[in-house]
């Protein structure tokens, strides 16, 4: 199994994701929603992609600092950067994008804080990498890359926009 | 390390000022959406100790609590059986039993939230002790010319009223020296200060002021409550010679000066009543900001033992 991908695997894999949307959803419009940071980053490209077929899309950013479910065991409490969405999300379909789908209480926070905002008609969820061990009942309808990990294991994930450049590790556990 | 209390402005560093304000911005985003709550602080317990009226300051942080979705009490204080601070300390003992995790005091007397901070695991943030200080006040203050000036190096603030018993002038000058402003103090000379910090131009002159120019002026409610003896005149005398006046507010118009006040307004004295609708006054946004300011300071803050 490959424990490092680049720049172009990165590339491929976000492909893959505009390629399913599209599938999925041949037309109508669709908003994209990342979750800060690099899920953003993510939907970001997935917008520049499926705006290729001219049609209308919706993009916007979520930080879920503020619905956590581990304040109690956090030392210090997340920097929040804000959530910027600006458009209704009533009767919508909503994408959730985001970099790494892990133990799913991201997205449990995510769908909570998107829930604050209006109510969606539909929330689908693309990940760029799913690497299982989930805690929650929680699964990804667009997958860019999956990943068999230890529970341990560290994945890094560099965007070029937050990070200088493009690159997921896997780190073992030491 | 996280902070577990808020008791001054003095206290904090530049990166802590410059974090809990930058952090106000997400917070005052959640009040443009359809729910206007976040469950950050879940299940937290927040105490309201006011031995000192306050309705702006108290609603503020309340609502702020709230919207955290904090669980809010108020501990009414009957100011009458407070006098020592061996009651103080029973009150404290008491809330301890009672778990609370924040605890915001307002106190006649300086430095009693730190007394207060000591003898506790909840977090003490300071809503106002005597003459000493004003935190969130002053973090407010500066949250909301940042709005209009984000970066506030050489910007030049003048401070005009009864800076000698206001906590407010003390918390609202260090930050904003703090944060590479210019401050300058407007007062009678009977309510200014023997020995103004470092860096500070005091003046008594109105005129002489302006001629500082000034981005914005501050001006200080005067405090009838607090004020044993007379320093002025008269509350018209005064309004002449330090107000803004109709005439005044013209001229502040023209250069595009802009107004703050920490509220309740005194209209007629601090302030004449055409300056309720003045464009360039900050004092609405003073009131909005105190909100996302107080949240970000409330989810800051770690209480011990977490």
């Amino acid at each position: 199994m490959k424990r490092t991908f680049n720049a172009e695997d990165i590339e491929v894999a976000v492909r893959k994701l505009a390629t399913d949307i599209r599938t999925r959803h041949p037309e109508g419009e669709i908003a994209l929603v990342g979750i800060r940071s690099r899920g953003d980053e993510v939907a970001e490209r997935l917008v520049t992609m499926l705006a290729e077929d001219d049609r209308e899309l919706l993009f916007g950013t979520l930080d879920i600092s503020l619905y956590r479910d581990d304040f109690e065991h956090i030392h210090e409490n997340p920097k929040l950067q804000g959530s910027d969405i600006e458009f209704s999300l009533e009767d919508k379909t909503i994408i959730l994008v985001d970099d790494v789908l892990f133990t799913g209480r991201t997205i449990r926070a995510a769908l909570d804080a998107l829930s604050d905002y209006g109510r969606p008609g539909k929330v689908e969820l693309a990940v760029l990498i799913d690497r299982g061990h989930r805690e929650m009942p929680i699964q990804p309808d667009y997958v860019g890359i999956s990943l068999a990990t230890q529970r341990l294991d560290h994945v890094l994930v560099s965007l070029e926009g937050t990070d200088g450049e493009d690159k997921v590790e896997i780190i073992p556990r030491a | 390390m996280p902070r577990k209390d808020l008791l001054d402005i003095h206290s904090l560093s530049r990166e802590e000022i410059i974090s809990l304000l930058d952090q106000s911005t997400p917070f005052k985003e959640i009040f443009t959406r359809s729910v206007k709550k976040v469950p950050a602080l879940k299940g937290k317990s927040v105490l309201m100790l006011f031995y000192e009226a306050s309705t702006r300051t108290h609603s503020s942080f309340e609502v702020a609590a709230k919207r955290l979705s904090a669980d809010v009490t108020n501990f009414d204080v009957p100011s009458s059986s407070i006098s020592k601070g061996e009651s103080v300390r029973e009150t404290i003992e008491t809330l301890q039993a009672m778990r609370t995790d924040y605890i915001i005091v307002r106190h006649g007397r300086s430095g009693l939230p730190a007394a207060i901070a000591k003898m506790t695991n909840a977090s003490v943030i300071n809503a106002g002790d005597g003459a000493h200080a004003h935190p969130t006040q002053a973090l407010l203050d500066a949250f909301t010319l940042r709005e209009i000036y984000p970066d506030l190096t050489g910007k030049k603030i003048l401070l005009i009223g009864d800076i000698l018993h206001s906590r407010v002038a003390r918390s609202t000058t260090e930050i904003f020296l703090r944060l590479g402003a210019c401050v300058a103090w407007l007062a009678p000379g009977s309510l200014l200060p023997l020995y103004p910090p470092a860096g500070v131009t005091c003046f008594t002159d109105y005129e002489t002021a302006m001629r500082w120019e000034p981005c914005a002026l501050y001006l200080l409610r005067v405090q009838m409550e607090r004020q044993d003896v007379q320093y002025f005149p008269s509350l018209r005398e005064y309004h002449r010679v330090y107000g803004i006046t109709e005439a005044r507010l013209k001229r502040i118009a023209g250069e595009g000066i802009h107004i703050m006040h920490p509220g309740p307004v005194n209209r007629g004295v601090e302030l004449c009543d055409a300056v309720m609708d003045y464009p360039l006054s900050l004092i609405n946004q003073q009131v909005e900001n105190g909100i996302a300011v107080r949240m970000s300071v409330l989810y800051s803050l770690k209480p011990n033992g977490e």
